[in-house]
């Protein structure tokens, strides 16, 4: 057989044609890999570099500070103090989120209705975002969480800030307080990312609402490179953001705190302005509540408390809470009655007069006599305000009282001002369809009636009448540092003898015998204070009673008595302290209200912070007029 | 390549003679891409030369020293040897199954004394060597005959079953492709190869119903459709994409590839190696890299064409090739043409059977170019 033959040869031409099939073959299948490499690194290359950049890099926000809220000295009303609190990250935790929350709850407390809202904080947000757990712990608690960070996957303690308010329920009608952002708060519009970081507290009432988006500042962002479990490998960049801006008021905390003492337990509000300038001094509504509950979660105890009491804790009664004037209206018609030329009105008061069918009763039922403007304000006799109301007609009442600021919102920098009610003939025409009767007049002339009024509105008006300048009441004096613009308090178009005539008569009030608080005038001279007293009804009298004898306040179920009012300014000679003052159902033969006001404004005056250097930034520059802000 | 006289070569070559005849910048392309290699197992270590770039080398080293042994073995050896090298094969893939440690979940290894053995690697060179050594004795009239054509496909099923039911598909698969591939090149005739084809359109859904494990279906199933589940069983290919995509044209850089190094790629060192090389060294890079794969193909089809023994030549394609097989599939994988089936880059992927395997079939690769001038007869059965 020989070594080689035919077949060989053919089947090694086989051979060589099907490996060159299989060369082409590879050649085609490597053209491939690398067409294939063409789409994926030069197509498709930008589409997965960022792809790549998003594995790598996640964006984590940073809380600025948040501004303080200082008074007029630079004493800090609401400040940030150190928060130790524990975060929990989902995806670290190895053994999930819920064995997570258990092992921390056997280290700390932890109360079941925390860890239903940790697990939905979780769920709502990225599996990477540190979710906080506790909030607030103490240095002890914080120590033991650390000891066992080792058998705590996904456990962050973290160090954070939280607001504070060391003067606790003294202001909190006034800042507010903070609170966790609801989903209400996210679809009134405001798109800010830091709505969105767990545990953010925004504003929700008073300054810290009004001033929000400034006090909130800007957010930062770290941006870390992590693995693909989520370890933070390395910080890439950092952005502090931009920390809030401070807000400066005019209130002095001082005197602040001395309202607050001198109203007590009861269910009262006090405003106290600079005459001149319509600059807050103190504005107070008792009882307070604590505005740090909110910020660390108020438990439902608290909570039913503070709705379940009577003294209403939550209204903040000076700017919120209505009330009928009563006799600190009748200033108002007074001016109004100058003004429309009567000045010598007289009246004889017989204790009542009638119209119709219909007797409209003097607080004195044996009568004043013969009264003029002077008298009229000085023992405030009913019967000469009836008359007096009667001459002017409703419009003429209604257009001075306005003048005064009664009867619309002041616009001051607090959320929450009710803007009270000065009735009108065209109103009454046109919400029921009936025409204005006179008996409305005479009602009205007493503070009676439709007329509402806010504590705030009140002393607004005694600034007014004080100063003769259309003041308007402004809380907050520098925002960062922008000194805010403040609307230009134009002179009231009342003659300086009506202006006179009434600060005459409210003069009297207090500081010649006969007035209705000269029992508890200022006595110490130079200090001396005007006013004028009121009380406001809030039951029906019926004719039966006015024949049997008014019951006493003091023998009537707290909810029915009348509330005592009172309006004054200080020094007479020289008006810089304008004050109201309302303490409900709190009428009583003490006029326990005017002792109050009288001790506020002798307070007010004698540490005179109108006179003492201010703590505003130095360097705060005038801020442009915001568009709509009133002139 | 040092021309020598035709005569010269005819005579019985010393051991200098081979040394001049091995096809030194053959190894010096080997050598370039198991560097590329090395430098990359640095990289995904995150600039650190152990765990695995360090023993890469050393293992490089030896499989150096068994490439140049193996090319200086005259083939006709390797001819005599090819039998008994398929039976002690079969007898490690079955002992792998009988008393085999479980290894990722799959019954793959074999100890034996200090070494840790994968008898799939060792098969898929013996199914080579026995393939070229039977049918060499093959005319090809006799290849297509119905009983004579039942003894090969016989060889690569027996194998390919055993290393099925491991479960280790894609070596499976590398078998199967290696053994048809060469009756193709012994001259299979088309009436067979029709069929076959049909025979396969027939049995993948069979198999795809009765042989596969449940995890190899899911990785099919995520295959098709990688982005519906990104953080379950698509995130391999999915996280491996991104990592080649986002090289982009010149690549991140030398030890800058983030997907690596932060983990994002699994099995990073092994299967998914060329992914990090992608990113690091982007689409110039990866061409290049391509190119010295081909390159090395092609010097393989050279030395098969230029081989006067049809042993020879059916062993230089076998070996040629199983290593395009390699490439295809790893690269085709990771880039998401075909499933994840487990394969890895040749001389890239750390490894210690694969690497010593692949730089064996080198060295035969090698030992045919060596005795490219040796004759013999087709009724042979070698030297020994």
């Amino acid at each position: 057989m020989p070594l080689f033959d035919r077949k060989d040869k053919s089947r090694y031409a086989t051979f060589t044609r099907r490996t060159l099939m299989m060369s082409g073959g590879m050649t085609a299948v490597l053209a491939a890999l690398g067409g294939r490499l063409y789409q994926l690194q030069i197509r498709d290359g930008a589409q997965y570099m960022t792809q790549a950049e998003d594995n790598r890099v996640n964006q984590r926000l940073i809380a600025p500070p948040r501004g303080r809220i200082l008074d007029r000295f630079g004493v800090e009303l609401a400040n940030n103090r150190r928060n130790y609190r524990v975060l929990l990250v989902s995806e670290q935790a190895t053994n999930g989120a819920e064995a997570a929350l258990d092992t921390i709850g056997k280290i700390i407390q932890l109360s079941d209705a925390q860890k239903k809202r940790v697990l939905h904080d979780l769920a709502a947000n990225k599996k990477f975002v540190p979710v906080p757990v506790a909030e607030n712990l103490t240095w002890d608690e914080f120590a033991r969480i650390n000891l066992h960070l080792p058998y705590l996957p996904g456990v962050q303690p973290d160090i954070g800030e939280t607001r504070s308010y060391p003067f606790g329920s003294e202001l909190s009608h006034l800042l507010g307080y903070v609170a966790p952002v609801s989903p209400d708060d996210k679809k009134a519009g405001d798109d800010d990312p830091l709505l969105d970081l767990p545990g953010f507290r925004m504003g929700k009432r008073g300054i810290e609402k009004q001033f929000d988006e400034d006090v909130r500042g800007t957010a930062g962002a770290s941006r870390v490179e992590v693995n693909a479990y989520g370890r933070v490998i390395r910080e890439l960049s950092r952005d502090p953001g931009v920390a809030g801006k401070d807000v400066y008021l005019s209130i002095d905390r001082e005197l602040q705190n001395f309202v607050d003492q001198r109203l007590g337990n009861e269910s009262a509000a006090c405003v106290i302005m600079d005459a001149q300038t319509g600059d807050l001094l103190a504005l107070s509504s008792t009882p307070g509540f604590d505005p740090n509950l909110f910020n660390v979660g108020i438990t439902p105890d608290q909570w039913h408390a503070l709705t379940s009491d009577d003294h209403n804790p939550l209204l903040n009664k000076a700017l919120g809470g209505v009330y009928p004037p009563g006799s600190t209206f009748k200033p108002a018609v007074a001016l109004a009655a100058v003004d429309a030329g009567l000045s010598n009105f007289q009246v004889f008061c017989t204790g009542s007069i009638t119209l119709g069918n219909h007797e409209f009763h003097c607080y004195k039922k044996d009568g004043h006599g013969h009264v003029d403007l002077h008298r009229g304000i000085q023992v405030s006799c009913d019967v000469f305000f009836y008359e007096t109301a009667r001459q002017l007609g409703i419009d003429k009442i209604e257009a001075a009282a306005r003048k005064l600021g009664l009867g619309s919102a002041s616009g001051i920098e607090i959320p929450g001002e009710r803007s009270g009610f000065i009735p009108s003939s065209a109103w009454k025409l046109a919400t029921y369809g009936i025409p204005w009767q006179l008996g409305e007049t005479l009602n009205t002339g007493i503070g009676q009636g439709y007329v509402l009024v806010t504590p705030l509105q009140l002393c607004t008006q005694v600034a007014r009448i004080a100063s003769g300048k259309a003041v308007s009441p402004r809380i907050a004096h520098v925002v960062g540092n922008a000194l805010q613009p403040r609307p230009v308090a134009d002179l009231l178009p009342f003659s300086d003898a009506a202006f006179q005539a009434v600060r005459s008569g409210m003069n009297a009030v207090t500081n010649e015998p006969g007035g209705t608080a000269y029992a508890w005038r200022i006595a110490e001279p130079g200090f001396e204070m005007a006013g004028k007293t009121g009380t406001a009804q809030v039951r029906r009298i019926s004719q039966e009673e006015h024949l049997a004898g008014v019951k006493k306040n003091d023998t009537l179920p707290w909810k029915l008595r009348d509330h005592a009012l009172f309006i004054g300014f200080a020094p007479v000679a020289n008006p810089r302290y304008a004050l109201s003052i309302i303490v409900e159902h709190g009428a009583n033969v003490e006029h326990t209200h005017v002792q109050m006001a009288r001790d506020i404004l002798l307070f007010a005056q004698k540490r005179d912070p109108l006179k003492l250097p201010t703590g505003y930034p130095v360097n705060a520059a005038q801020a442009p007029a915001k568009p709509g802000a009133r002139a | 390549m040092i021309a020598r006289p035709y005569a010269a070569a005819r005579r019985t070559l010393t051991l200098v003679d081979k040394m001049f005849e091995i096809n030194w910048g053959l190894i010096l392309l080997i050598t370039i891409i198991a560097c590329a290699g090395f430098a990359m197992l640095y990289s995904v270590a995150g600039g650190n030369l152990s765990p695995w770039a360090d023993k890469q080398i050393i293992r490089f080293v030896i499989g150096f020293a068994i490439l140049v042994a193996v090319a200086l073995i005259d083939i006709r050896v390797w001819m005599s040897l090819a039998y008994p090298a398929y039976g002690v094969s079969l007898l490690l893939l079955i002992g792998v199954i009988v008393m085999g440690h479980v290894g990722l979940g799959a019954q793959r290894w074999i100890t034996l004394g200090p070494l840790e053995l994968q008898p799939s690697e060792l098969m898929k060179i013996s199914l080579i060597l026995a393939l070229a050594r039977f049918l060499h004795g093959q005319s090809v009239e006799d290849v297509s005959r119905p009983l004579k054509f039942l003894v090969p496909v016989a060889m690569i099923a027996v194998p390919a079953f055993l290393v099925l039911i491991q479960p280790n598909l894609g070596t499976t698969l590398i078998i199967v492709a290696d053994g048809v591939s060469l009756l193709f090149l012994a001259g299979l005739s088309w009436w067979w190869i029709a069929p076959a084809i049909t025979a396969i359109a027939i049995a993948v859904p069979t198999a795809w119903k009765f042989l596969l494990h449940d995890y190899q279906k899911r990785r099919v199933l995520t295959f098709l459709n990688p982005d519906t589940d990104a953080l379950g069983a698509g995130w391999n290919i999915t996280q491996a994409k991104i990592a080649i995509g986002s090289g982009g044209v010149t690549g991140k850089g030398f030890l800058q590839g983030t997907q690596s190094r932060l983990n994002f790629l699994p099995e990073k060192q092994t299967d998914f190696i060329w992914t990090s090389f992608c990113e690091e060294f982007g689409f110039v890079g990866a061409t290049a890299l391509l190119l010295l794969f081909a390159v090395v193909i092609f010097y393989g089809i050279q030395i098969a064409m230029s081989a006067r023994s049809q042993f020879g030549r059916l062993l230089a394609m076998g070996i040629t090739l199983n290593f395009f097989f390699y490439i295809m599939i790893n690269a085709a994988m990771v880039m998401g043409l075909i499933p994840v089936v487990g394969i890895p880059m040749p001389l890239l992927s750390y490894g210690g059977t694969a690497m010593l395997s692949v730089m064996f079939g080198f060295g035969l690769l090698m030992s045919v170019h060596v005795h490219r001038q040796v004759e013999i007869p087709r009724h042979s059965a070698g030297i020994i």
